[in-house]
């Protein structure tokens, strides 16, 4: 297990998948948050735009931008699980095996 | 019959106030009077307790194992976790609560809904896998990874089982509150069955057994709402325009449903709700320990991006009922008399009609939307289904307090790892009927107290104490056991006390003229004094232990980003 460990601290596939899925995760997450907040902001500040009908109809923008925030954290997730059960699994698989 | 529905009148009036722990709380507030005994609903839930029980049967044969009974052997797949996390987490709360606020403000609902789910994502991308990777079966192996155990586990024993707690006190009394309204039954009954069923699943099934209840709720809630949102859209052509026009039409307060309203007024109670929402979701004992339940990371990944999509998907069902609400029991029937609100009521308005008219309260607005669209079987149908509902919720609750003792408590700080596993199964189960007795108890002597602030407190528990030793524990190198135990200690006990001197519980509990804190939610303040906390008391730890915690800290890492030597699923 030390042996392993050491052996995965110094391969550089380690490294990349370290680095390429955190940024990946903080970036996912930052624009996961700037949704919210973004629309929470918009109801504490701007509840005359959320409020404002779409066209002629009775729709307000409120009404999409909810739904598409809703929208918004399944395909963020679903981008996340498509890379990280391909690509980083991958990847993952060739640093514990050359670990052995 | 009068004052319950004054009482109803006033929640809903007081809801801009009560907001955001209303949102959060249980089904039903306030008194309530028993209904007409509803024989559809008590014949279609005793199937539901039947098969569940069959379940249970089955599941306590596949249970011998500790890991089968806190983590169901971890054999469950991510599509199943997916649905059983749905199942814990799609509460009555949610169902009839968010959409008796959308029946009762319009847009606002969509606010919380969006606020309850968007903790998920981030669950996903900053802590499923290294979760998964690194623990066992309670958080607190995660936490207490590489830390002192008896200081650590302590503590995040202490905030999962007030967490707990308190999510238990309000789902026993949201049960027989709505017990009593949707089929008769006597208050005290409705609140035994419950204990009873949750510690009969709990007991003898683990967690396949809690796992297969959520489950089975999950896709009843889920086919069920679907079919009352297609049934409201269908009388609309489905074009959403058409449907809220009309709704604009019918509701007393016209156009101004369309717009957000007064639930979020300034923008530090705004961010201290979202956060707290958005990192209790992520400190919940009871949904982390679902992560537990499947075979690697790739699975855990799968169960969130599943549970996103079932709740999400949820939540604009509930959005679609809530105005369909309006529509159906704010417009007169054929006769010109309006059957699911109250007749005194319309009659001394002379005919201009509120939703705080509706029979029995805001909160049961889709339960009458039910009985519009589908008739009295279904209608009998959809009560059953909250109830259903409320017991899936603390069957997950009660193994997750219950683990917290057995294994947290009893074999890792008072058996100093040194208990058997046959040991542990014995204490978790004497825990879990003690936990169902309890419950029963507290359900009894708080009948008449108002339990709406007690959810948001469970959420802000599980934020400001839970979730930051948790995240740091994985992230931050430089932790140690004294910056651990100070910040979660920190969090915990600040959120109490913030949450007691504010508005919902200081004013409207207690009685008192005015808050000693203007804020209804203190996340922002509690959440960053733990983290504060953590950062303070660790960088001024220069003990040996704390070295040799930060040294650890290369080989946790390891695992949590690999799954190098994690748990795997067991062999059957």
């Amino acid at each position: 297990m030390q042996a392993n460990a050491q052996r995965i601290l110094d391969n550089p596939k380690f490294q990349e998948l370290i680095a390429k899925r955190s940024a990946f995760a903080w970036t996912l997450s930052v624009i996961m948050l700037v949704i919210y907040f973004g629309f929470i902001l918009l109801v504490a500040f701007g509840k005359q735009f959320l409020g404002t009908p779409i066209g002629s109809g009775v729709t307000t923008w409120g009404v999409p931008i909810g739904v598409f925030t809703i929208v918004s954290a399944f395909i963020l997730t679903g981008i996340y699980v498509r890379r990280a059960n391909g690509e980083f699994d991958e990847l993952n698989r060739q640093i514990l095996e050359e670990s052995k | 019959m009068r004052s319950i529905f004054t009482r109803f009148g006033a929640a809903a009036a007081a809801a801009g106030a009560l907001l955001p722990t209303a949102a959060l709380a249980a089904a039903v507030e306030g008194a309530v009077t028993k209904q007409s005994t509803n024989y559809e609903a008590i014949v279609m839930f005793a199937i539901f307790v039947l098969a569940t029980l069959g379940i249970t049967y089955w599941a306590a044969r596949r249970t011998k194992s500790a890991k089968d009974f806190y983590a169901a052997g971890g054999g469950i797949t991510g599509f199943q976790n997916g649905l059983a996390i749905a199942g814990d987490y799609m509460s009555a709360a949610s169902f009839l609560g968010i959409a008796g606020l959308v029946y009762a403000n319009g847009f606002d609902g969509l606010i919380y809904s969006v606020g309850w789910l968007v903790g998920w994502p981030i669950i996903l991308f900053l802590i499923a896998e290294r979760l998964r990777n690194l623990g066992k079966y309670t958080f607190a192996d995660v936490a207490s990874y590489r830390f002192q155990q008896t200081p650590i586990r302590t503590l995040a024993a202490c905030g999962s089982l007030a967490t707990v707690t308190f999510y238990l006190i309000a789902q026993m009394v949201g049960a027989g509150k709505l017990i009593q309204l949707l089929f008769g039954m006597d208050y005290l009954y409705a609140v035994i069955i419950v204990g009873v069923l949750m510690i009969a699943y709990v007991t003898f099934g683990g967690m396949l057994a809690t796992t297969w209840v959520q489950i089975i709720k999950a896709v009843l809630l889920l086919s069920g709402a679907s079919f009352m949102a297609i049934m409201i859209l269908a009388k609309f052509g489905f074009s959403p325009e058409a449907l809220f026009k009309r709704a604009t039409e019918v509701h007393a307060n016209g156009l101004k449903i369309m717009q957000p309203g007064a639930l979020v007024t300034d923008p530090i109670s705004a961010i201290s709700l979202g956060m707290a929402l958005m990192f209790g979701t992520a400190g919940l004992p009871h949904i982390l320990m679902r992560f537990f339940t499947v075979a690697d990371a790739k699975e855990a990944r799968k169960s969130v991006f599943y549970a996103t999509g079932f709740i999400g998907y949820f939540y604009l069902l509930t959005f679609t009922i809530g105005f369909g609400a309006i529509v159906l029991l704010l417009s007169p029937d054929a006769s010109g008399a309006f059957p699911f609100l109250d007749a005194a009521k319309v009659a001394a308005a002379g005919g201009k009609v509120t939703p705080a008219m509706i029979t029995g309260g805001t909160n049961m607005a889709a339960i009458h939307t039910a009985n519009a669209v589908g008739g009295s079987l279904f209608y009998g149908f959809i009560s059953a289904v909250a109830f259903a509902t409320i017991l899936a919720v603390v069957a997950g609750l009660t193994l997750a307090g219950a683990s917290a003792v057995s294994h947290d408590l009893y074999a890792s700080v008072f058996a100093k790892g040194r208990a058997s596993e046959r040991d542990e199964i014995r204490v978790s189960k004497i825990t879990t009927v003690i936990i169902g007795i309890v419950s029963i108890f507290l359900g009894i002597a708080f009948e008449n107290q108002n339990v709406a602030f007690m959810v948001g407190l469970a959420f802000a528990i599980a934020a400001s104490a839970n979730f930051p030793i948790l995240l740091m524990s994985m992230f931050w190198k430089r932790m140690t056991t004294r910056g651990a135990v100070m910040g979660g200690w920190l969090g915990l006990i600040s959120a109490i006390v913030l949450l007691v001197l504010g508005p919902t519980v200081w004013k409207s509990v207690l009685g008192n003229p005015a808050p000693i804190i203007p804020y209804d939610n203190p996340g922002l303040f509690s959440i960053t004094l733990a983290f504060v906390g953590i950062w303070l008391f660790s960088i001024t730890d220069n003990s040996q232990a704390a070295k040799d915690e930060q040294r650890a800290f290369d080989a946790q890492y390891i695992r949590s980003q690999t799954g190098l030597g994690a748990e795997g699923a067991s062999a059957h």
